[in-house]
C-alpha cells in the first residue's frame, strides 16, 4: 500500500531555499537569453536573406540615376584678359586646361584656379589674325587654325606623364603636324572664314570657305618611316563649286572622307570626298524649320553620327543609312530638346556616344543619344555660355561665358547609356539599317558600342519556358490525375520517390545530356522524333482497346490501378519504333536529310542545340515540380466528394473531370505557376542546351541566349561597378522578381485551396 | 467500342501513359548514364581492319570500335559506287584509332562497306600516355639509354618490369614536387609577404628583416637540394624506352616515362578485364585528372564539392534551425510570421544564378574586398579573400539551401503533438528547456533531413559556382599540409562544374565525353542516395508521429 508522502520527506527543496530560488533564478535567466537568442538568431537569418533583394536593387539603382554636376572653380580668363577665347581643351586626369586665344596663344593652365603654366606664343605673320577655327576628332587632339591670311596652323596638345618620386607629373606641350609655320591653303591669300580639319598618322584634310566664298579642300599626305622621323609632306587641293546658298558651318569626319555642309537656309548638304579631287554630292536635306538656323555641327564619338544644333536650342543627331541598293542617306534619327536658347556649343565625349551643349541662356546641358537621355541640364552662368569643353573620361568640364569668364565643373555621369528605352525598346544604333533590339555587350574593336537590349534575352527566356511547359504540362497534370486517383497505393509509393528523385537531378546533367547526347539524336531522327510525339497517344489508346478486348481472367489477373505498368512496355516499344522508322521516312519524304530539307525548302534554318531540345530537356526539369503539387491538390480533395459523385452514378472519368478538376483546380494552376517559375530561372539547361546566340526568333529549330545563361557567361568577364555589370544585376533582378512572384501567386492560391478543402 | 470510349477509359489510360512516359524517361536517363559512365572504362578489344580509302588504296587501321550508326546511302560523301554492298542503309562506325600526336587526330569515321578484312591480334597493344591520349600498335623492342635491350625474357614481361620501376620513381617525382616543392614555394610566398607587411607597418628595424632573409636563404637552399634530387630521379625515369609499330607501319619509340600502363585487351580474359576494370575504376575517383580534364580522374573534383557541401553544412544547420524555431516558436503568429513564411517558401524557388550574382557582388566583392583591405593589406592588390573562392562559394550555397533547411525544420516543429509540449510545459520547465530537452531531439530527423536535401541541392547546383569560385583545373587543392591546412580563399573543382567544363568547353569532346558520363554517373549515384536517405528519414519520422497521435 502506498504511504502518504509528507512534506517533510518530499525530494524537492523548499520553495524558499535560497539554492532552489537561486535555481529558478538561473533557469529563467536561461530562459530569457534562449529567447533573445533564438529571435536575434531567427531575425538575423530572415534579413539575410531579403538582404539579397535590397542588395541587387541597390547595385541596380544608380544605372537609372541623372548625372550630377558640381562647379569646383571660376576664374578670369588665364593669362593676359584682354583677348578673347577661341577654343578650350582638358586633359584626361582633369589637371591642365588649354585655351586659344584670339592674340594667337596657346594657354595651359591649372583647371583648379586658373593659374598659367605655360604660354605658347603661335608663330603666325604680324598683320594675320585667327580667322577660324577647328578642333578634329578627340583621339588626335588636332586643333586647326585658319588665318587672315589664307594660311593654316596645325596643332596638337600631348600631355607627358612621369612619376619624379611617385608622384604624378603632366607636362603639357604643342606638337605641330604639318611644322609650326603656317601653311598656306588658299593660294590667292584670303582669309578663311570657316573651317574643318581631321588630321592622323597618315594624312590631313582640310576644307575650308574663304573669304570671295569659294571652298577649298586641301589634302597633306604624310609619308616616309616616323621612325626616321623624316615626314614629307605632299599636298593635293581642289575646289568645291559652293552651293546657292552661304556655306555658314563645315563637318569633315575622321576618316576624312564625308563633308557635311550646313547652310544658311538650313540644308545640309552631305558630300563624298574620298577622291579629294573629285567631290561627288550624295544628298542635299533640309534639316531645320525655316527661319531656324543651324547654329554648330559636330561629330559625335566615333565619327558616324552628325550632330546638329540650332537656334531654337534643339540638337538633332544624324547618320547615314545604307538602304537596300547600297546607297547611303543621311537621316534625322533623334531629336534633343531640353535647351530653349540659340545653341552656341557642341561637344562630345571621347569613349562614349554622349554630348555636352551650351546655348545662349547661360546653359549647359549633357545628352546620351543612343539612350535618349537628357542627363542634367544647369544653369551655368547668366550671361551666355560660348566653349565647352569635356575631359577625355568626361568627369570634368570647362565653360567660357560671353564675358570670358572660366568654369570648372566635375561631373558624375557613369552610366549614361542606360534607360528604359535602350534596355527594353528598339534602339536605332550608327551602321544600321533600321532600329533594332541587339544584345552586343563586347567587342574586340576600340570604337565598339556595347548594346545593351534586355529584349531578345528575355524573348529566349520566354521562348524557353513556353516549350519546356507545352511538354511538360501535359504530361504531369495528367500523369498527377492518374496517380492521385487512380493508381494503386502501393505502385504510388513507388512512382512518387521517382518522381522526386528526378526532380532533385542536377540540372548540369539534363545540359549535358541535352547538348551532347539528346540534340544530335534530334537532327539525325527529326521525323522520328516528331511520329514519336503523335504515335504515343494513339499507341496507348489503341493498348488500352485491345487490353479491354483480352479474355476478362487475364484482365484481372493485374489488379486496378497498376495500368501504368503495363503500359511502360507500350512506350518503350513505340519510342524502338518511332526511331526506327525515322530513317524511311526521311529518305521518302525529306531527301534523307529533315533539317537540311526544312532550310532548302521552308527557308527554315535549323541549329542543333535548338530551342525543341530545350523544351524537352527543361520540360523534364520542370514536370516532377507540376507532378507533385499538382498530385498534392488532386489527392487532397475530399473523398465524400468524389463518393458522392459515383453513388449518383457518374463514372469515375465523369468524376475526375466534374468533380476532382474542378475542386483542385487552384491547386493545378499554382503547380502551373511553379513550373513556369522554375524554367524562367533555369540556367544550365539552356546554357548547355542552345547556341547562347541572342536572337529573336521565334522558329522552334533556332536557338537563343536566356537571361539566366548570358549571366552566368558574362558575369565572371565584367568589370565591376560597369555598366555592364549593373545590367547583368538588373536581369539578375528581374528573374528575381518575376520567379518571385509567380511562386507568391502560386503559394497564395494554394493555401486558400487548403482554407477551401478543410471546410468542405 | 463505343460504350468504351463513352465510359473515360481511354482517358484513363491515357493519363497512365503520361504516368509510364515519365517513368520511361527518369529510368531511361538513369540507366544512359550508368551504361555510357560505366562502359568507358571496360577494357573493349583493339580491332585491326584494312580500310578502303577513297583514293582505291587500302590503309590498315588499328583502333577501339566505339559508336556505330545505321545512315543512309545519301549521307555519305564520296562513297564510291564501285563498293561491294548496295543495301539502302549502310553501316558507319567510329574508329578510336588514338595515336593523336602521330595522325592529328584519334577518332575516325569509317563506313561498313568499305572494310575490308578485320581482325583482333593476340598482341595488339594499348598504351596509356600522360600526354596525347593512348597509343595502340604492337610492342616491337625495348630500349635503355638509346639502346636495344636483348633478354631471354618475353619483351612483355620486361616492359612491365620497367613500368612498375617508373612507376615507383614517379610517385616519388609527384610527391616532391607536389608536396615537398609546393611547401616550400607556399613559405617562401609568406615570407614575402611577411616583409612587406613590415614595409607596410613601417617597421625599420634591421633584425625583422634579417631574419626573414636568413630563413629565405634556408629555404632556398632546401630547394636547391631538392632540385638536385628531382634532377637525378628525371634521369632515372627517362631511361627506358620502348618502340612500338602503329598502324601505318612507322616505329615509334615512347619514353617509358610517358606512359601510364600497357594492356592487350585481346588476350584478356573476362577476369583479367574486370581485374582492369576495377582498377581503372579506382584510377577514376582516386587519381588526378590528366590532358586537360579529358583523362585520369577526378579527385579533385570530388574533394572540392565535398569541402564545400560540409562547410556549407556548418553555416547552414545552425542558422537554418535557429530561423525555423524563431518562426515557429518565438514569433507571434499573424500575418507578418505568415508573410515571412511565404518569403522563405518561395526564396526557395528564387534561380540558383540570381544567388551567384549575389553572392559575387556582396560576398567577393564587398565583404571580401573589405576583409583584404583590413586583414591582407600586404597582398595587395593581389586579392586574398576579394576573389571567388571556397569560403564564398560555401557562403552563397548556405543562404541557397537555407530555405531548405527552415522549410524541413519548420514542417518537423508543426508536427509534433501538442501534448508533448505541454506535458513538459505542465511538468515546472521554462520553454527554453522544453525546446532543448524535449522538442528539438524529437525534431533532429526533420533537421536532418533538411540538412541531406540541402546537401543534395548543393552538390548538384552549378550555376552560381561559376561565378563565385569554381574554376575547371586548381592549381592545388584547398586542404594540404601547409599551415593553416584549410584554405578558404582558393578556388575549388567541382563535379558539376567539371561536367560542363568538360563536355562543353573541352578542346577533344570526342575522346573526353566518356568521363563526362563517368562524372554524371557519380554525381547522380551521390544525389541519389542522399535524396532516398531523406525521404527515406521523412517517412519514418511521419509514421512516428502518426502514431504518437
Amino acid at each position: 500500500m502506498a504511504r502518504a508522502i509528507t512534506p517533510r520527506e518530499t525530494v524537492l527543496p523548499r520553495y524558499h531555499d535560497p539554492a532552489a530560488v537561486r535555481h529558478r533564478q538561473w533557469r529563467r535567466l536561461k530562459d530569457l537569453v534562449t529567447e533573445k537568442c533564438v529571435a536575434l538568431g531567427g531575425i538575423s537569418v530572415i534579413i539575410a536573406i531579403v538582404l539579397i533583394f535590397f542588395y541587387l536593387i541597390y547595385v541596380v539603382v544608380p544605372l537609372f540615376k541623372p548625372a550630377t554636376m558640381e562647379r569646383v572653380a571660376d576664374y578670369p580668363a588665364p593669362g593676359n584678359a584682354a583677348s578673347d577665347t577661341l577654343h578650350i581643351a582638358i586633359e584626361e586626369q582633369n589637371e591642365i586646361g588649354l585655351s586659344i586665344t584670339s592674340d594667337a596663344r596657346a594657354v595651359f593652365f591649372r583647371t583648379k584656379d586658373g593659374s598659367v603654366i605655360q604660354e605658347v606664343p603661335l608663330s603666325i605673320a604680324r598683320d594675320a589674325f585667327i580667322s577660324a577655327i577647328s578642333a578634329g576628332d578627340l583621339a588626335h587632339a588636332a586643333i586647326a587654325l585658319g588665318l587672315s591670311n589664307g594660311r593654316l596652323i596645325l596643332l596638337r596638345h600631348v600631355y607627358d606623364i612621369s612619376h619624379p618620386n611617385d608622384i604624378r607629373v603632366i607636362t603639357p606641350r604643342l606638337e605641330y603636324p604639318l611644322g609650326d609655320k603656317p601653311i598656306p591653303i588658299d593660294a590667292t591669300g584670303r582669309s578663311l572664314m570657316t573651317l574643318a580639319a581631321q588630321s592622323n598618322d597618315e594624312e590631313t584634310t582640310v576644307v575650308a570657305l574663304t573669304g570671295d566664298r569659294r571652298l577649298v579642300i586641301v589634302n597633306f599626305a604624310l609619308e616616309g618611316s616616323l621612325l626616321e622621323d623624316k615626314v614629307s609632306v605632299e599636298r593635293g587641293i581642289s575646289e568645291l563649286p559652293v552651293p546657292a546658298t552661304a556655306v555658314t558651318r563645315i563637318a569633315l569626319n575622321m576618316d576624312q572622307r564625308e563633308l557635311y555642309l550646313a547652310s544658311g537656309d538650313g540644308f545640309i548638304s552631305y558630300y563624298d570626298i574620298t577622291n579629294k579631287s573629285a567631290p561627288r554630292l550624295i544628298q542635299r536635306i533640309k534639316a531645320v524649320p525655316d527661319g531656324t538656323d543651324i547654329t554648330v555641327l559636330r561629330f559625335l564619338s566615333g565619327g558616324i553620327s552628325l550632330l546638329v544644333g540650332d537656334s531654337r536650342g534643339t540638337v538633332t543627331q544624324w547618320f547615314p543609312v545604307r538602304d537596300e541598293n547600297n546607297n547611303y542617306t543621311l537621316q534625322r534619327i533623334r531629336t534633343f530638346t531640353a535647351l530653349e536658347a540659340p545653341i552656341t556649343g557642341i561637344t562630345p565625349e571621347y569613349y562614349r556616344k554622349g554630348f555636352a551643349a551650351i546655348d545662349q541662356k547661360g546653359r549647359v546641358a549633357i545628352y546620351h543619344t543612343t539612350a535618349e537621355r537628357t542627363l542634367r541640364v544647369e544653369q551655368a552662368a547668366a550671361d551666355p555660355l560660348i566653349r565647352v569643353a569635356l575631359s577625355p573620361r568626361a568627369n570634368g568640364m570647362l565653360l567660357v561665358d560671353a564675358e570670358d569668364k572660366y568654369q570648372f565643373w566635375h561631373i558624375r555621369n557613369p552610366h549614361p547609356e542606360v534607360s528604359w528605352n535602350a534596355l527594353w525598346g528598339k534602339v536605332w544604333y550608327e551602321s544600321r539599317t533600321e532600329p533594332e533590339y541587339i544584345w552586343q555587350s563586347s567587342s574586340a574593336s576600340n570604337t565598339f558600342e556595347p548594346k545593351f537590349s534586355l529584349t531578345p534575352l528575355t524573348f529566349g527566356t520566354v521562348k524557353a519556358a513556353f516549350y519546356a511547359m507545352l511538354f511538360a504540362i501535359p504530361l504531369a497534370i495528367l500523369g498527377a490525375i492518374y496517380t492521385a486517383y487512380f493508381m494503386a497505393p502501393r505502385m504510388r509509393a513507388a512512382v512518387k520517390p521517382t518522381i522526386e528523385i528526378m526532380e532533385a537531378l542536377p540540372t548540369v546533367i539534363l545540359g549535358f545530356l541535352a547538348g551532347l547526347w539528346l540534340a544530335p539524336i534530334v537532327e539525325s531522327h527529326l521525323p522520328g522524333i516528331f511520329c514519336l510525339l503523335l504515335l504515343l497517344p494513339v499507341s496507348i489508346v489503341t493498348a488500352a482497346f485491345l487490353w479491354s478486348r483480352l479474355p476478362a481472367d487475364i484482365r484481372h489477373g493485374v489488379p486496378d490501378g497498376w495500368e501504368a505498368a503495363l503500359l511502360i512496355p507500350v512506350v518503350c516499344l513505340t519510342g524502338v519504333v518511332a526511331i526506327a522508322i525515322s530513317q524511311p521516312i526521311e529518305s521518302l519524304f525529306f531527301n534523307g536529310n529533315m533539317p537540311q530539307w526544312l532550310n532548302d525548302r521552308l527557308g527554315i534554318s535549323y541549329d542543333q542545340r535548338n530551342s525543341l531540345v530545350v523544351g524537352f530537356a527543361m520540360g523534364f526539369a520542370v514536370i516532377p515540380n507540376i507532378f507533385s503539387i499538382s498530385e498534392d491538390a488532386i489527392f487532397g480533395v475530399p473523398k465524400h466528394l468524389t463518393i458522392g459523385s459515383l453513388a449518383l452514378g457518374a463514372t469515375p472519368w465523369q468524376t475526375v473531370v466534374g468533380v476532382v478538376l474542378l475542386t483542385a483546380s487552384p491547386g493545378i494552376f499554382s503547380a502551373v505557376m511553379i513550373g513556369l517559375g522554375r524554367a524562367v530561372g533555369e540556367t544550365m539547361i539552356v546554357l548547355m542546351a542552345t547556341g547562347n546566340t541572342p536572337v529573336i526568333d521565334f522558329n522552334i529549330f533556332a536557338g537563343f541566349r536566356a537571361l539566366s545563361a548570358n549571366i552566368a557567361v558574362e558575369m565572371p568577364e565584367t568589370e565591376v561597378n560597369s555598366t555592364h555589370y549593373r545590367i547583368l544585376f538588373l536581369a539578375a533582378l528581374v528573374l528575381f522578381i518575376v520567379t518571385f512572384m509567380f511562386n507568391t501567386i502560386a503559394e497564395i492560391v494554394r493555401q486558400r485551396l487548403r482554407a477551401k478543402y478543410s471546410s468542405l | 467500342m463505343r460504350e468504351w470510349i463513352r465510359s473515360g477509359s481511354p482517358w484513363v489510360w491515357l493519363n497512365a501513359g503520361a504516368v509510364s512516359v515519365c517513368l520511361v524517361m527518369v529510368l531511361g536517363l538513369l540507366l544512359l548514364i550508368a551504361v555510357r559512365g560505366l562502359g568507358h572504362f571496360w577494357p573493349s578489344n583493339i580491332v585491326q581492319l584494312h580500310h578502303l580509302e577513297e583514293d582505291g588504296s587500302a590503309e590498315r587501321l588499328i583502333g577501339e570500335f566505339v559508336d556505330h550508326e545505321k545512315i543512309p546511302r545519301e549521307g555519305v560523301a564520296g562513297l564510291s559506287e564501285s563498293l561491294p554492298s548496295k543495301a539502302h542503309l549502310i553501316d558507319r562506325y567510329l574508329l578510336k584509332i588514338g595515336n593523336r600526336d602521330l595522325f592529328g587526330r584519334d577518332f575516325r569515321w569509317i563506313v561498313g562497306p568499305s572494310i575490308l578484312n578485320s581482325e583482333y591480334p593476340k598482341h595488339l597493344t594499348a598504351v596509356e600516355r600522360h600526354e596525347w591520349g593512348n597509343l595502340y600498335g604492337y610492342l616491337i623492342a625495348l630500349k635503355e639509354r638509346g639502346e636495344v635491350i636483348h633478354s631471354d625474357q618475353p619483351n612483355w614481361d620486361v616492359l612491365q618490369e620497367r613500368l612498375a620501376r617508373k612507376q615507383g620513381l614517379f610517385k616519388e617525382i609527384r610527391h616532391l614536387e607536389k608536396d615537398v616543392v609546393g611547401a616550400i614555394n607556399y613559405r617562401m610566398e609568406r615570407l614575402r609577404l611577411k616583409e612587406r607587411g613590415l614595409e607596410l607597418d613601417g617597421v625599420l628595424d634591421r633584425a625583422a628583416y634579417r631574419n626573414i632573409e636568413v630563413e629565405r636563404t634556408d629555404l632556398q637552399g632546401e630547394y636547391d637540394q631538392l632540385t638536385k634530387r628531382l634532377a637525378d630521379l628525371y634521369d632515372a625515369i627517362g631511361r627506358d624506352g620502348a618502340v612500338f609499330e602503329i598502324a601505318d607501319g612507322r616505329e615509334v619509340e615512347i619514353p617509358i616515362s610517358k606512359i601510364v600502363r600497357v594492356y592487350q585487351p585481346n588476350r584478356m580474359d573476362p577476369l583479367e578485364k574486370l581485374r582492369f576494370y576495377g582498377v581503372k575504376l579506382w584510377e577514376f575517383v582516386s587519381d588526378e585528372p590528366r590532358e586537360a580534364n579529358t583523362e585520369g580522374g577526378i579527385l579533385p573534383a570530388i574533394f572540392g564539392t565535398a569541402l564545400m557541401v560540409m562547410i556549407m553544412s556548418v553555416f547552414v544547420t545552425p542558422f537554418g534551425v535557429v530561423a525555423a524555431v524563431y518562426l515557429r516558436e518565438y514569433a507571434k503568429q499573424g500575418p507578418l510570421t505568415r508573410l515571412i513564411r511565404i518569403a522563405v517558401n518561395n526564396l526557395a524557388g528564387v534561380p540558383s544564378v540570381v544567388y551567384g550574382v549575389f553572392g559575387l557582388g556582396f560576398f567577393v566583392y564587398v565583404l571580401g574586398g573589405s576583409i583584404d583591405q583590413l586583414f591582407f593589406r600586404e597582398a595587395l592588390p593581389g586579392p586574398t579573400f576579394g576573389t571567388p573562392g571556397l569560403m564564398w562559394a560555401s557562403l552563397t550555397l548556405a543562404i541557397l539551401t537555407v530555405p531548405v533547411v527552415i522549410v524541413a525544420t519548420e514542417e518537423g516543429l508543426s508536427r509534433i503533438p501538442r501534448a508533448i509540449r505541454e506535458g513538459s510545459l505542465a511538468l515546472g520547465a521554462t520553454k527554453a528547456e522544453t525546446l532543448w530537452r524535449t522538442v528539438l531531439p524529437m525534431t533532429a530527423p526533420a533537421m536532418m533531413t533538411g540538412l541531406i536535401l540541402a546537401v543534395a541541392r548543393a552538390a548538384g547546383e552549378v550555376a552560381p559556382l561559376m561565378l563565385v569560385g569554381v574554376v575547371k583545373l586548381a592549381p592545388s587543392l584547398a586542404m594540404d599540409g601547409n599551415f593553416p591546412y584549410l584554405h578558404l580563399d582558393r578556388k575549388f573543382m567541382h563535379l558539376g562544374f567539371h561536367i560542363y567544363d568538360v563536355g562543353f568547353q573541352s578542346p577533344n569532346v570526342e575522346a573526353a565525353r566518356p568521363l563526362v558520363y563517368a562524372t554524371a554517373l557519380l554525381l547522380v549515384l551521390l544525389i541519389i542516395v542522399l535524396n532516398l536517405a531523406a525521404i527515406h528519414i521523412r517517412n519514418r519520422l511521419r509514421e512516428k508521429y502518426n502514431a504518437a497521435e
